[in-house]
């Protein structure tokens, strides 16, 4: 019944997780560190769900929806951010978007 | 041994769809990436027999978040970044952060599951089907964050209509 244990659920959402910290730290366009935020976001799922039906529970998948919830109005309020910034700076490389840094 | 098969399968498509994802240097290429990414976690969704959450993921993440970020990146023009470097200037700092955190996960993992000290598994209560097992908790136990939850999307409208108005 249970096939593939917990663990390797575990491992695929941890994999996932460094992946997407990876994508954001390393990319510099604005939109690509925006999805690897929503990688993040679905590593994380991914363990809610995988304990969720370990304990035969369905906290776990609630949670999940609240996720969901927080990530459409993110994705909303963070692309209108991003298109105010490229207005103002007609560039989306974060390296240029630094006037907060000094 | 079809739902390791199927495991697996999802497996590799989060995986590489993540690897692809984060790698490409065409903006569009990486959405269609995130795209096979997002698709394997609702297969998994699946698997783990959370159905509600399989829809939700298709209609909310690839039918919504998914078109929302494809309609940015036409909406700004990308062409002159893709000839840039597509690392930006302390990439170094940003390898020991990745591995670090890697590290972290892979120490936590490696001690073992009894090192959570998890709550003995209950045995699950199969009456009806998932989705209405998490209609039935989502709307009595989890009502008030439910309600929240329906404000904080409001907000967001409103917010994203100010941002991407033309003169704040």
């Amino acid at each position: 019944m249970a096939g593939v244990p917990l663990a390797w659920y575990l491992i695929l959402s941890a994999i996932l997780f460094a992946l997407g910290i990876a994508g954001f730290l390393f990319r510099r366009n604005l939109i690509t560190m925006f999805m690897s935020i929503e990688l993040m976001l679905n590593a994380v799922n991914l363990s809610f769900v995988a304990f969720s039906y370990k304990f035969g529970r369905v906290d776990g998948q609630i949670f999940t929806f609240f996720v969901m919830v927080v990530a459409a109005a993110e994705a909303a309020v963070g692309l209108a951010i991003i298109l105010a910034v490229f207005r103002t700076r007609k560039t989306l490389a974060v390296d240029e978007i630094d006037s907060l840094k000094y | 041994m079809v739902s390791a098969i199927l495991f697996y399968l999802f497996a590799l498509m989060i995986l590489g769809g993540a690897v692809l994802m984060v790698t490409r240097r065409n903006a569009v290429h990486a959405a269609l990436w995130l795209v096979v990414t997002l698709l394997g976690v609702a297969g998994v969704f699946l698997l783990r027999s959370a159905e509600f959450l399989f829809v939700v993921q298709i209609m909310l993440y690839i039918g919504g978040v998914v078109l929302l970020i494809l309609f940015v990146i036409m909406l700004v023009n990308l062409d002159a970044e893709a000839r840039q470097p597509r690392f930006h200037r302390q990439w170094l700092l940003a390898l020991a952060c990745a591995v670090v955190v890697g590290a972290e996960i892979v120490y936590v993992l490696l001690s073992g599951l009894e090192a959570f000290r998890l709550a003995p598994a209950v045995t699950a209560v199969q009456t009806g089907g998932s989705t209405e097992r998490l209609a039935d908790v989502l709307f009595s136990e989890y009502l008030l964050p439910f309600e929240i939850a329906s404000i904080l999307l409001l907000v967001a409208i409103v917010g994203s209509v100010v941002m991407a108005k033309k003169r704040i």
